[in-house]
């Protein structure tokens, strides 16, 4: 029996252990692994997500007993202290000695911190671990509202600024160079990038050198040269990093002269009985800060100890990189800047849409040399492909960057031009012809499968897609065709099985899954059958409620502390004196925390289960109905006050957003959609922000669909223009009514107009030109819909039956004493999470 | 005002049963669904599978974020181990073990139920 120590529990560390027990007989090997943070290795390339959900947990990349399950002893919170090459053993921390036949160093790096002069003041932090995010969230608290820099420019640094925001803080992004992101990006494409970020709310400064760090005890300021200061209340730093090669260097392994502990191309360092993997590995002279490079590494490693030599690192390493910068993709790949003699570049730029697209091309025009992308990257992969598998160039190599966009069709071929021994998924080195292989020989046939059959797509994700399109292509050579199943009960898509509910007639789930279905159900495809029906009988939520979701089965939004919101419909956003003022009484009766939300209506929070029938019925005695802000369904029309008020208005927007919400109200789709209406070009309703919206210029309106806000922001795009007020209400009834019958659960209008064969001309043909011949059945559909509406909230509470079901426990009439509220700003917000 | 934490739950099986709670009447429990009970300091979801003629019982508390919502979640079934969806982030628990299926939270407490003319029982061991 072997033993094998692995020092340092990161993403490398992991990688290498991972790789292992996937190919050595665990009863020759015992695997150690030491890890000094208190938590097992996790994903740090995501580590900004930590702050959209504080979900630490989430960023693992295996959890503790998957360790177990591999016999892997785990170590956590223990650093190696020291290595003793002479008796082949280590020490720890915790002053306990272990011995090794290989020892694996895997111990990452440090954020580089430049000697500035008031470095250690109070508010200065790094970026890399957890901890360091959790301490820099806690001090970030206590100056909300402030301003926050951050040192450097680079990737890391960018998505610190992303956090800081998140934070709450106003965002100082402070670099050295003349440039954002120097190693990536030229000088054009790197403005872009900055144009993009200012417009989103990240200050830039550039060329700035900083000379101390002012403050007393605590960080007041910056300061770069005579009398130029930046006023800021923290400060992270994020200006590269430094190998931890501490224990190397104690130990007389051959050392970089800046830091790095020397390897070979089998990963060993001077002593081959101890190799050396990821940021801590000096490999032709180079650290290398990715990921993909230091998973093969620890390939490298890992059958280098098996005893396959023949595993080599490989001389060049591949730098290309692509990922989403604060919501902007960023790509670069092969040789991004390139010196004329070399070839010539195609560059295109589109300042107004933040896009720029460079191919760096040799002088024949044959091969592809590499390239950067910044604000849309969905080529990134296609091409990168080209660059590695030196792939002829297109007659035209522009086509490349340029002919992509819009209707017109995309520059490539499919992704089965690829020859097979392309490298498809960088992160886990899997090839086009192993994806396949895996789908025609091995017998998978879903992304899920594949991936944990390969490995493929479960690094940074980024060539998903390529992946789903390898999978669907190779099963249609096996003359499958490719369905997206809803989930293991039901081998139906939502489109076939809204076919068949409408076709058979049926009307109640368990029915539907004895017949057509298998098992017992789940929470995909309950809610997603529910809406069916919802959208075919207009029925209410009310009559299945056990196949809802939570928010459609008690017709309220649940927040955090499992208490419940509560919004009416206010149509348009028009609301009257009167109705504020008995809002205003039932909310300060209740105790609730009210705010207005960005739909133009009002949002009382805090309402505890058994409370929310009582709060209806008061509201509707008042006149209100509900808003259904807890369905996936209509939720507002937001309206600018239009020609009935503005001096520049075209028509009355208001109106049209009473009547247009009133007319879509309660009708339930696969996801929640949103409309607009503005009365003149100006767009203050942002109506080109949602799903439809509508502007009045002169001789009509002007239809949009297909946008929203949310974390992909898109426009809507022109359905018609110039139409009369019938006429658009046409359009949108067939594009809502055709967008419910097909598209996928959970999917809004954008994705779905993005995914539709044709795209906007298709849709127009649809709905304008009937090229379906469906548009009788569509307004059909649509007029039994707007005709069956009602309030569901009335329904609730006028029937005892449904009233019942609001009650916390079944068999007491206590409440729930678990919910505990803390004030805040004068109203009151639910306690924080233990 | 208490707050309950995860050691309030410890799982009860059929033989440790000491006492049989009655807890409610059948008509209390919508059928595929569930509904939250009250026994001394604690909060018992109890669910109604009617598609598998079973009733579950499990701690109402979800071990993600220490709310009491798991009678609320929807109840289904994967490789047919029944399981409980909780509402707030839809962390699967297995109803027959209590282990967290898509995710590597602690196991929730279970319970047994048994249905006596027209009533509900839970059994505790305290």
């Amino acid at each position: 029996m072997q033993t094998i120590i692995v020092v340092g529990n990161g993403m490398v560390g992991y990688k290498f252990c991972e790789k292992f027990v996937a190919q050595a007989d665990t009863k020759k090997y015992k695997l150690i692994v030491f890890g000094e943070e208190p938590r097992v290795a996790y994903d740090r390339v995501h580590l900004s997500e930590f702050f959209e959900d504080g979900d630490a947990e989430r960023l693992s990349l295996a959890p503790r007993s998957w360790y177990q399950e591999n016999t892997i002893e785990l170590y956590t919170n223990e650093r190696v202290s020291e290595i003793n090459r002479a008796t082949k053993t280590i020490s720890t921390s915790k002053n306990r000695t272990f011995s090794y036949d290989h020892l694996v160093l895997a111990t990452g790096s440090v954020p580089f911190v430049p000697p500035i002069r008031g470095v250690e003041k109070k508010g200065v932090f790094v970026y890399r671990t957890i901890e360091d995010l959790e301490e820099t969230l806690a001090y970030a608290n206590t100056v909300k509202g402030g301003k926050a820099a951050i040192l450097g420019g680079g990737l890391l640094g960018l998505e610190a600024a992303k956090a800081v925001m998140d934070m709450g803080l106003e965002p100082h992004v402070v670099e050295f160079a003349p440039k954002l992101m120097p190693r990536q990006l030229d000088s054009r494409s790197s403005k872009v990038l900055q144009v993009k970020l200012e417009s989103m709310g990240i200050n830039i400064h550039l060329s700035k050198a900083t000379n101390q760090i002012l403050g007393n005890g605590k960080i007041t300021g910056m300061e770069f040269g005579e009398d130029d200061t930046l006023d800021v209340d923290m400060l992270v730093i994020s200006a590269g990093i430094r190998p931890r090669d501490e224990l190397g260097k104690s130990a007389g392994l051959d050392m970089g002269t800046r830091g790095g502990i020397v390897v070979n191309n089998k990963m060993e360092t001077s002593d081959p009985n101890i190799v050396a993997i990821g940021e801590v590995a000096l490999y032709n002279q180079m650290i290398y800060g990715l990921v993909a490079p230091g998973y093969e590494m620890a390939q490298v490693a890992v059958d280098q100890i098996l005893g396959k030599e023949e595993t080599k690192m490989a001389a060049e390493i591949d730098m290309s990189t692509k990922l989403k910068l604060i919501g902007v993709d960023v790509a670069s790949f092969g040789t991004p800047f390139m010196p004329s003699d070399k070839g010539h570049s195609i560059i295109f730029e589109n300042k107004t849409e933040s896009l720029y697209k460079r191919i760096n091309v040799s002088h024949d025009g044959k091969k592809l040399l590499g390239g950067i992308l910044v604000g849309e990257a969905d080529d990134y992969n296609m091409l990168l492909q080209m660059y590695q598998n030196e792939m002829p160039l297109p007659e035209n190599p522009e086509a490349l960057i340029i002919g992509g966009r819009g209707e017109g069709g995309v520059s490539f071929g499919s992704a089965m031009d690829l020859p097979d021994t392309a490298v498809v998924c960088s992160c886990e080195a899997v090839t086009k012809g192993a994806i396949c292989c895996s789908v025609l020989e091995d017998g998978n046939e879903n992304l899920k499968s594949v991936a944990q059959a390969t490995k493929a797509a479960t690094g940074c994700g980024g060539c998903k897609p390529m992946v789903s399109d390898l999978i669907t292509e190779s099963l249609k050579t096996l003359g499958k065709t490719v369905k997206v199943q809803i989930c293991e009960h039901f081998e139906y898509s939502r489109q076939e099985l809204f076919d068949i509910v409408k076709l058979r007639g049926v009307q109640d789930y368990d029915e539907l899954l004895d017949t057509v279905g298998t098992g017992h159900g789940c929470e995909v495809c309950k809610p997603a059958v529910a809406a069916i029906f919802a959208s075919i009988y207009n029925e209410t939520a009310n009559k299945q409620n056990t196949i809802q979701d939570t928010n459609d089965r008690y017709l309220a939004n649940i927040q955090r502390n499992g208490t419940y919101s509560v919004v009416p419909r206010v149509a348009g956003g028009e609301i009257t004196p009167k109705q504020l003022m008995a809002m205003g009484r039932i909310a300060q009766k209740y105790d609730l925390y009210t705010k207005i939300t960005g739909g133009q209506r009002i949002d009382m929070f805090g309402a505890k289960l058994h409370e929310l029938p009582l709060i209806w019925e008061e509201l509707i005695k008042e006149g209100f109905e509900t808003g259904q802000a807890y369905g996936k369904s209509l939720r507002t029309v937001k309206s600018c006050v239009g020609s009935t008020w503005c001096r520049y208005g075209m028509d009355e927007s208001v109106s049209f957003a009473v009547e247009i919400e009133n007319r879509y109200k309660g009708i339930r789709s696969p996801h929640k959609f949103k409309g607009g209406v503005s009365g003149c070009i100006r767009e203050c309703a942002e109506a080109r922000g949602k799903d439809f919206g509508f502007i009045a210029v002169e001789g009509g309106w002007n239809v949009y669909v297909g946008g929203n806000g949310g974390a992909n922001p898109k426009h809507a795009i022109l359905l018609a223009e110039k139409v009369d007020k019938e006429t658009a209400i046409k359009y949108v009834d067939r594009f809502i009514m055709f967008y419910i019958k097909t598209a996928l659960p959970l999917q809004r209008t954008a994705p779905w107009l993005e995914k539709l064969e044709g795209g906007i001309t298709y849709l127009q043909n649809v709905v304008i030109n009937d090229s379906l011949g469906i548009v009788e059945e569509l307004d059909a559909e649509m007029q039994a819909l707007v005709d069956s509406y009602k309030c569901e909230w009335k329904e609730a509470v006028e029937t005892p039956e449904i009233r019942e079901r609001y009650t916390h426990f079944v068999n007491s009439e206590e409440t729930d004493d678990n919910i505990e509220f803390v004030s805040l700003r004068e109203q009151k917000m639910p306690k924080e999470w233990a | 005002m208490t707050t309950l934490g995860l050691s309030t739950y410890k799982t009860v099986t059929e033989e440790d049963v000491k006492f049989w709670f009655k807890a409610a009447s059948v008509s209390k429990f919508p059928s595929n669904g569930g509904a939250c009970i009250k026994y001394k300091n604690k909060q018992i979801a109890i669910f109604n599978f009617t598609r598998e003629g079973t009733w579950y019982a499990c701690q109402n508390l979800c071990p993600h974020k220490m709310e009491m919502v798991l009678s609320r979640g929807m109840i289904g079934e994967e490789n047919m181990e029944a399981k409980v969806a909780c509402p707030l982030h839809k962390n699967n628990f297995s109803l027959k073990t209590g282990k967290h299926l898509n995710g590597d939270l602690e196991a929730i407490a279970t319970y047994p139920v048994k249905v006596k003319d027209g009533f509900v029982y839970v059994g505790f061991s305290e």
